[in-house]
């Protein structure tokens, strides 16, 4: 199929954004959050233009509507990265709340003092700081894989982490810093040999290219809606039902009962068990919308256009003086953290931004992963289904100003 | 291009005047901007009267913190503790000459911040430093 690029970026109108007198929007930013399609925008103000009402209660024609719009999103979503079952979609605010309910509702309850989680150095903080939370409360032992100088997981290390009888193996699917993509599948199948639990975090990865939670055989995989084109606020978490259903609630209120009394309730079942109060409804409705959009166009198809970005952006970037790619491994997902010689991130984002080019800078939520290679911050340029080529050479044009000021 | 990274701010951070450590300093004190990881730690000495008579800073950071470390450090060395407690944060603006967004600003004042700690002790941080 023929990658239709210009008509894919004329769905999205905040392209068209003049960001810099002369300087139209470059976006190398999807990887903090995607921009949204006019489909998605679409979605959502139509909910609430049309079909507003709570759901899951209410016998009126409008809260028939949204409960039907809200479940066939949850059906959608689970399509997309082929759940076995909806019932095993729980809806949440973002890939963060995600790894916090299997922390705070499956963790507490599950793992005891003396338990092991494996973890790796290349972890965001949103799959780092709750299972400390936890390893404090209920004294447990952490253990990381390492990561090599190329920016892949030493996977001869996780080996002999899984020799000591882990409980839980949590990792991500792919790195928002160095754009590597772990080998997810053999991970868990070395996991379940030894009878561990293993929760991915997919929230890289799911916006990128196709994942089949079935064919990883994941025990739970988390994700957030912003990052594939979807609102903010609206995550999702997948977990086998066998799993999820010996797991306690999380969050106590409405929607998540089946039968309360003065002293105690009965809690309901899966899905709804895990979403207590009204939950972000047109957010759900726009995930779906996103999903539709992605499929569209076909994950595959993303994800090679993406390759090419990354492999012309990498080749272009290798010849910038003064600039140094973070982790050497050129098969990656669309992200290059890189940095310049005796130039500040921020520096180098604030110089982009004046012409036009969006960028993070930062430590990206990766603090530990910074510290390991012995740098306070990079930039970051990181690419998705509507970015070109053209782009990548403002980006270059950009870094050659930051050459030219600062040398 | 704006002229955000005019030739004062590069050469500044490039060249610092005001960079180092002080072994005899009568006060030290450091902060980061968690945001960034810029780091700055500036120690002063001063004398019976309380006037400043060295002051160097250290740590790293974007030029913009760098460089109004090191100006700030150029208009503080002389003067007496308690005028370094009313240099506002226009002041710092006015020595780097440029518009700060709101973000930026933060790199722009934690030297600042950090002198006034320093000066005010770590107790009075809170109530002290609001206006910052």
């Amino acid at each position: 199929m023929l990658y239709d690029l210009e008509k894919i970026r004329a769905d999205f109108p905040i392209l068209n954004r003049e960001i810099r007198k002369g300087y139209s929007l470059a976006y190398l930013d999807s990887t903090a959050t995607a921009q949204k399609p006019q489909q998605v925008i679409n979605a959502m103000n139509e909910y609430y233009q049309f079909h507003n009402a709570n759901i899951h209660r209410g016998v009126h024609t409008l809260a028939e509507e949204a409960t039907a719009m809200y479940e066939d999103a949850r059906d959608k979503i689970g399509r997309f990265i082929q759940a076995k079952y909806a019932r095993e979609i729980i809806f949440t605010r973002n890939t963060t709340e995600s790894i916090n309910l299997v922390a705070k509702s499956w963790g507490r309850k599950f793992l005891k003092p003396g338990d092991l989680i494996i973890l790796t150095e290349m972890e965001h903080h949103s799959n780092l700081v709750p299972w400390q939370m936890l390893a404090d409360e209920n004294s447990l032992r952490l253990e990381f894989v390492s990561v090599n100088e190329d920016g892949v997981l030493a996977l001869e290390v996780y080996k002999k982490l899984l020799d000591l009888n882990p409980k839980l193996v949590a990792f991500s699917h792919m790195s928002n810093v160095l754009g590597t993509i772990n080998p997810a599948k053999e991970m868990i199948i070395d996991a379940h040999k030894v009878g561990a639990i293993v929760l991915v975090d997919g929230a890289q990865s799911v916006p990128h290219f196709a994942v089949d939670v079935q064919d990883l055989d994941a025990d739970f995989y988390a994700f957030s809606a912003h990052k594939m084109v979807g609102p903010t606020g609206f995550g999702v978490l997948y977990g086998k039902e066998a799993i999820l259903d010996a797991t306690p609630p999380f969050i106590g209120g409405g929607d998540m009962i089946k039968k309360v009394e003065l002293h105690s309730f009965k809690p309901n079942d899966l899905p709804h068990k895990f979403e207590a109060g009204t939950p972000a409804i047109a957010e759900a409705i726009g995930t779906a919308a996103a999903v539709d959009y992605l499929q569209a166009i076909g994950m595959e198809n993303i994800a090679r256009h993406e390759h090419e970005l990354v492999h012309y952006a990498f080749n272009k970037l290798s010849s910038v003086e003064n600039l140094k790619i973070f982790g050497k491994n050129n098969n990656r997902g669309g992200v290059i953290s890189f940095e310049m010689a005796n130039v500040h991130p921020h520096d180098v984002a604030q110089i982009l931004d004046s012409v036009g080019v969006a960028v993070r800078a930062g430590h990206h939520c990766a603090m530990p992963l910074h510290e390991k290679f012995g740098i306070a911050a990079t930039t970051r340029a990181s690419f998705y289904l509507y970015n070109t080529t053209s782009e990548i050479d403002r980006l270059v044009e950009g870094l050659e100003i930051v050459n030219d000021i600062f040398s | 291009m704006d002229d955000f990274y005019r030739e004062l701010i590069v050469d500044r951070y490039k060249n610092p005047q005001n960079k180092g450590e002080l072994e005899n300093s009568n006060f030290s004190y450091e902060d980061e901007n968690p945001l960034c990881g810029d780091h700055i730690r500036i120690d002063l000495i001063t004398n019976d009267q309380n006037i400043i008579t060295d002051a160097k800073f250290s740590g790293h950071g974007c030029a913009i913190s760098q460089a109004s470390a090191d100006l700030l450090l150029e208009i503080v060395i002389g003067k007496p503790l308690e005028e370094v407690k009313s240099i506002s944060k226009e002041t710092i603006l006015e020595l780097l000459g440029i518009e700060l967004g709101p973000v930026r600003l933060k790199c722009a004042l934690l030297s600042l911040k950090v002198l006034k700690a320093g000066i005010y002790g770590v107790g009075d941080l809170d109530h002290e430093l609001k206006e910052i």
